[in-house]
């Protein structure tokens, strides 16, 4: 049996199904476990995606992961596989499962097992993958999003409530701030990113612009959340945050290194820069040279113009 | 507070990534190590700002062979009072975990803090597993950390945000962007590192859990197609059509 645990309390995300997908591609039956308060018929979609059945902990919310590492803990006894998504819940929780039952853990997968039981991870900021093995029996694995593509082939599941108390850490959650952005950036598909290229805050707008027409999320590169020009949480990179969209579009950013670090990830990089020598063009997939505050306003009347054909 | 902060090495961003040994192993040959930032940055400058105001002391520990004593003395320059390395090459997380929870155990530490990841093998493992080897709560991906008496007032990282939330110590917390600003170490705290206590002691009995079988580098990319900047529609074009992301 392989077990899921998903932390669904903000709704259901697009990894959510990706995990189910991947744990359905494992071989055995799925069995998915989350607490928190979502609502019996959005867990049923879970089915869809291939688990056999959803128990959901009505007693835990889900934001202390010392409790639930009890709860999966306690319902592990027959699985071979338990998977958690690499995000803020798994990255706490999954550690934390694999010391209790003394099983392997694979930190950040982004592929299915290979035919010898190795699975892939990223490893120095994604410049460079290795191949891990597990020599428990157990095998625990915490899945990147965006690595595999959520496949629909069957129908709802039904969902198990219960209400398994667990004694909880001690954590108590004062308040929660909520970001800023619409889209939260590591969960974003499409990333629109600006450098210093923009020479000030007040040109933002035709960033702004463009992501919208797009759908997607803002980043930036370090020296601009530095002086302030964008929050913190918008800096991706070594000291930010990495990221791996489908689409990362960078305006004015020189490409360092230390940014690269955090984007190159992404399935597909657009690089708009005067400077023809900008090391950015090198990781691009499409590069365009030209004046940022020429070409983007034009890119948004080109995308709008193409959402209206859709 | 006694604090006891994990210093990893991690080799400098401008180092070449190959592998050797049939690509089963990192190949050091030319690497320039330094201090992974976030347990530099963060973890380890936070910690001397908590002892500097309510007092206490900072130990770091690192597990790794006595090459490494070189990043511990430019943390001690910083202002750690002592060191400790375990002396074994780190193999996996649940083995660096394991070794840092079993001297944690032998001296009784109220913080332990780590680094949020490794910038070169990016587990964000470490810290849970010597949280739940120690029976501590962890608080990970903190941005903030306060502390009065022994309550400590935290942020952290939350699926829908961030998290303001308080917690007794013992704990373990993992340290992200926002902790404390970098500290350049001064002359005098270079040579005070040099006769700072850095004590070695061998590794406790490890299970070995998970090996990285081998590794490879990512396929370069094709070339970069460049598109006239006067023809916008043809890049939503091929972005649609071509890479197939809109
Ligand atoms: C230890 C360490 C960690 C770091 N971590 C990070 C990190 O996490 N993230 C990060 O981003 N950086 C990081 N940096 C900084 C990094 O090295 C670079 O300095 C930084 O990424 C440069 O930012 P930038 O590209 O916005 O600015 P610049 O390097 O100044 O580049 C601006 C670019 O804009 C172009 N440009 C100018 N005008 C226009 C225009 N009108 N239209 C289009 N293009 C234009 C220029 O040709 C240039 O390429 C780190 C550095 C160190 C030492
Ligand atoms: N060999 C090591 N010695 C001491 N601390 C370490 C070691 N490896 C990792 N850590 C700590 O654990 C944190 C997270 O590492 P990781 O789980 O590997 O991403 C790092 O930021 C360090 O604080």
């Amino acid at each position: 049996m392989t077990l899921v645990y998903l932390h669904t309390s903000n709704g259901m995300s697009k990894s959510a199904f990706e995990a189910v997908t991947y744990a359905k591609k494992l071989g055995n039956e799925v069995i998915v476990l989350t607490a928190g308060n979502a609502d019996a018929n959005t867990l049923a979609t879970l089915g869809s995606f291939g688990a056999q059945k959803v128990i959901v902990n009505r007693a835990i919310d889900g934001s202390d992961e010392q409790q639930v590492s009890t709860w999966v803990c306690n319902h592990a006894a027959n699985a071979e596989n338990i998977l958690f998504l690499h995000d803020v819940a798994g990255k706490a929780i999954a550690p934390r499962v694999s010391v209790r039952l003394k099983a392997g853990l694979v930190a950040g997968a982004v592929a299915l097992p290979e035919m010898d039981q190795t699975i892939k991870v990223n490893v120095f900021s994604g410049k460079a993958f290795g191949f891990v093995k597990v020599n428990s029996q157990k095998r625990i694995i915490s899945l990147l999003a965006n690595s595999i593509a959520p496949e629909k082939i069957a129908e709802v599941c039904p969902v198990e409530e219960v209400n398994e108390t667990i004694e909880s850490s001690g954590i108590k959650i004062l308040s929660t701030k909520k970001p800023e952005g619409n889209i939260p950036l590591p969960e974003a598909e499409l990333v629109v990113s600006a450098g210093r290229g923009l020479k000030g805050p007040e040109n933002w707008g035709i960033i702004d612009d463009l992501a919208s027409a797009l759908g997607a999320a803002t980043a930036c590169s370090r020296p601009v959340s530095d002086i302030g020009w964008r929050p913190h949480h918008e800096h991706v990179g070594q000291t930010g945050i990495a990221i791996r969209p489908n689409l990362y579009i960078a305006i004015g950013i020189s490409g360092a290194i230390q940014h690269l670090a955090g984007v190159n990830g992404s399935k597909v990089i657009v690089v708009v820069n005067t400077d023809k020598e900008a090391p950015f063009f090198k990781a691009a997939d499409y590069g365009v040279l030209g004046d940022a505050f020429e070409v983007i306003p034009r890119l948004t009347e080109a995308v709008k113009r193409f959402k209206l054909n859709q | 507070m006694k604090t006891l902060v994990c210093i990893s090495k991690a080799p400098d961003t401008t180092s070449k990534i190959a592998f050797t040994n049939n690509n089963t192993a990192f190949d050091e040959a030319g690497v320039q190590y330094i201090v992974n930032p976030y347990d530099e940055w963060y973890a380890l400058v936070r910690a001397l700002e908590i002892k500097e105001s309510v007092g206490g002391e900072v130990t770091i520990v690192t597990v790794g062979p006595n090459e490494d004593d070189a990043i511990m003395r430019k943390a001690l320059a910083i202002g750690a009072d002592k060191a400790v390395r375990i002396d074994a090459n780190p193999k996996d997380a649940y083995f660096v975990a394991t070794q840092i929870a079993t001297y944690a155990k032998t001296i009784g530490f109220d913080m332990v803090l780590t680094g949020k990841e490794t910038i070169n093998y990016n587990g964000s493992q470490v810290a849970g597993m010597i949280a739940e080897s120690l029976g501590f709560p962890l608080i990970s991906l903190a941005s903030k950390l306060d502390v009065e008496g022994t309550t400590l007032t935290l942020e952290r990282e939350a699926a829908n945000g961030v998290e303001v939330v308080s917690v007794n110590a013992p704990i373990v917390v993992s340290c992200a962007k926002g902790m404390a600003e970098q500290r350049i170490p001064n002359m005098r705290g270079i040579m005070a590192a040099r006769t700072k206590p850095l004590e070695v002691i061998p590794p406790a009995a490890c299970d070995d859990l998970t090996t990285f079988a081998t590794f490879g580098s990512p396929l370069a990319k094709s070339e970069v197609k460049m598109i006239d900047p006067n023809n916008m529609d043809e890049l939503v074009a091929l972005l649609h059509n071509e890479a197939k992301v809109i």
